[in-house]
């Protein structure tokens, strides 16, 4: 049996909690049983049976008002009893904050060994063998869980959703809480409104010193609303308070994965490099041909940011007017 | 206020990462450094320490060879240090060698880091809190301490919060905890005076093991497009890349 918890926000699910049940699912048909969902918070039945598209023959809604913020201890204690009972042998979560917060937990409740930041299917089921990024990005390396139940921790954006299956049976399950898991409280949540968090976004404009000031990110900002896309920014560019400290990627930064990096007026410094080189593809565009930013990117323009960030906001507009 | 800093050694960030047969981080040449949000933690434990007084130990599980590394988080400033002497092979074998020294010691607060920049992992701090039955606050951004309750804000998915917790707790540092501190020659000298001691680990289970290694496959050539045909890009994008 294979257990993954269906991280929500608000409520609602986000494409990581389906590429995690997706996966979980695909490990369930290798290591044989079923693949089972557990929710925590309120999440309405009608979506928890959704989860049975992407494979979870059956939801396990674990509803308490205690349990509707991030309680991180209290989740993992949730988590670790639905596995234990369903005899789970592998536990899947999404490797976002949240799973953050709890997966170090809750392979020491499960006495488990965690793959943290898969970002493949186990090649092999036994012994159960999982692959990650290490040296952030500079390598791979495959890690062998060798105790009797797997916890994988998958790194969102890194497994295709697949959604093929039928509704899932949704039961109500009573876990036990234990007061010693509510001695962190929750005082206030900033949520970064309105736009698209940076952590989560398929597409991703970014850029660097070669901007030159901060009110000339206005274009930046232009093009990621067309693409819709999210901003982010190099550490040099925060540090100076040009832009947001959350926007900065990069070795001391966020990590991220999108689909499309653009990177404008950036070197490419390998600090840099190790927050982003994950993206699916990258567009560098820098005046300067031997920016390091070219050796890492899969398109490339040279030229003045100046001059070919509006001919792309207006190409982006084309593009769309046309797909309309 | 008794702090412990969990500190990880590993490669300089502009390291060339290179693999012996696959089996194994090639070092030759490599420099090791005190991991980057550790020596965040590393700083916020001195700043509270200077303004409330207390004490910063800090800890590393590994062989003799990591010794320079510790030596610099004395240089920096911590009060004294102590290495496990194993090599930090699996995350749970180091959480566990981390807890049975804390439990020893009554640290009012332990910090990590985010995650160890070789590993990516992002597993001690939350194992240890586990092993310890203490709270933990992952990926925090700030720490204050006040008449014994700590206030930490902590990024969560799609913003920030901002938390309370009773001491002792566990924490990993973020960016944004405290801007790191180059040593200066004072500390350099004292750091080597200062006591390093070396204990023989407690047990030797491990859960997992990185058996073979590669470079992530080569990138292709860059396509290189004319500032003048922006529209190409764009096409490119959608037809080939298929990302917009
Ligand atoms: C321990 C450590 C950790 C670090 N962590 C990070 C990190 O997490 N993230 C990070 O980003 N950096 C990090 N750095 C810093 C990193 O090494 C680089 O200094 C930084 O990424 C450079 O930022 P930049 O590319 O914006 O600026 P620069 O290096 O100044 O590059 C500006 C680029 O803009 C180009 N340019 C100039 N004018 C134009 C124009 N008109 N049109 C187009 N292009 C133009 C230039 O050719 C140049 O390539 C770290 C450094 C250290 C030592
Ligand atoms: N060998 C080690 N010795 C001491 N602390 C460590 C060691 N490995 C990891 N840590 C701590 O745990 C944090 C997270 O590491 P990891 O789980 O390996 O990503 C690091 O930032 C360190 O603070």
């Amino acid at each position: 049996m294979v257990l993954v918890f269906a991280e929500n926000w608000d409520g609602k699910f986000k494409k990581s909690t389906y590429e995690a049940v997706s996966y979980a699912a695909e490990i369930a048909k290798m290591i044989g049983g079923n693949c089972v969902a557990v929710t925590i918070g309120n999440v309405s039945d009608g979506d928890a049976k959704q989860l049975g598209k992407y494979g979870a023959s059956k939801v396990l809604s674990v509803k308490n008002d205690k349990l509707n913020g991030l309680v991180s201890q209290a989740y993992s204690s949730v988590i670790a009893q639905a596995a234990q009972s369903i005899g789970a042998k592998a536990v899947v979560i999404s490797y976002t904050y949240t799973g953050k917060s709890i997966a170090g937990r809750l392979a020491v409740k499960l006495k488990a060994g965690l793959a943290a930041g898969a970002s493949a299917l186990p090649s092999s089921a036994n012994p159960f063998t999982v692959r990650k990024k290490c040296f952030s990005g500079k390598g791979l390396t495959d890690v062998v869980i060798t105790s009797e139940i797997k916890v994988v921790a998958l790194n969102p954006n890194s497994y295709q959703v697949n959604a093929t299956g039928a509704d899932a049976v949704v039961e109500n399950f009573n876990a036990t809480l234990n007061d010693t898991d509510f001695k962190v409280q929750s005082k206030e949540i900033k949520k970064t409104s309105g736009k698209i968090a940076l952590t989560e976004a398929e597409l991703v404009v970014s850029a660097g010193r070669g901007l030159k000031a901060p009110e000339n990110w206005t274009m930046v900002e232009q093009l990621a609303t067309e693409l819709g896309a999210a901003t982010a920014c190099s550490k040099p560019v925060a540090d100076v308070g040009w832009r947001p400290h959350h926007e900065h990627v990069g070795q001391t930064g966020i990590t991220i994965a999108p689909n499309l990096y653009i990177a404008i007026g950036i070197s490419g410094a390998i600090q840099h490099l190790a927050g982003v080189s994950s993206s699916k593809v990258i567009v560098a565009i820098n005046s300067d041909a031997e920016a390091p930013f070219f050796k890492a990117a899969d398109y490339g323009i040279v030229g003045d940011a100046f001059e070919i960030v509006p001919k792309l906001i207006e190409e982006v507009k084309k593009l769309k007017a046309h797909n309309n | 206020m008794k702090f412990l800093v969990c500190i990880s050694n590993v490669p300089d960030t502009t390291t060339k990462i290179s693999f012996t047969d696959g089996k194994a981080l090639n070092s030759t040449g490599v420099q090791f450094i005190i991991n980057p949000y550790d020596e965040m933690a590393l700083t916020r434990a001195l700043e509270i320490k200077e303004a409330a007084g207390g004490t910063v130990t800090v800890i590393n599980v590994g062989a003799a060879n990591t010794e320079p590394t510790l030596r610099k988080a004395l240089a920096i400033g911590a009060d004294d240090a102590i290495r496990v002497n194993t090599e930090p092979t699996d995350a749970y074998l180091v959480a566990h060698q981390i807890a049975e020294v804390a439990k020893k010691n009554n640290y009012d607060v332990i910090l990590t880091g985010r995650e160890s920049i070789d590993y990516n992992s992002g597993q001690v701090a939350t194992m240890l809190a586990e092993m310890l039955n203490l709270p933990c606050i992952t990926v925090a951004t700030k720490l204050e301490i006040a008449s014994n309750e700590a206030t930490l804000e902590r990024e969560i998915d799609g913003g920030k919060e901002v938390l309370t917790s009773s001491l002792p707790f566990v924490a990993s540092a973020q960016k944004g905890m405290a801007e790191p501190r180059i040593p200066n020659m004072r500390g350099i000298m004292a750091a080597r005076t200062k006591p390093l001691q070396v204990l023989e680990a407690t047990g030797d289970e491990k859960l997992t093991s990185s058996v073979a290694y590669e470079l992530p496959p080569a990138k292709q050539a860059v396509k290189l497009i004319s500032k003048d045909n922006v529209a190409d890009l764009v096409n490119l994008l959608h037809t080939e890349a298929k990302v917009i």
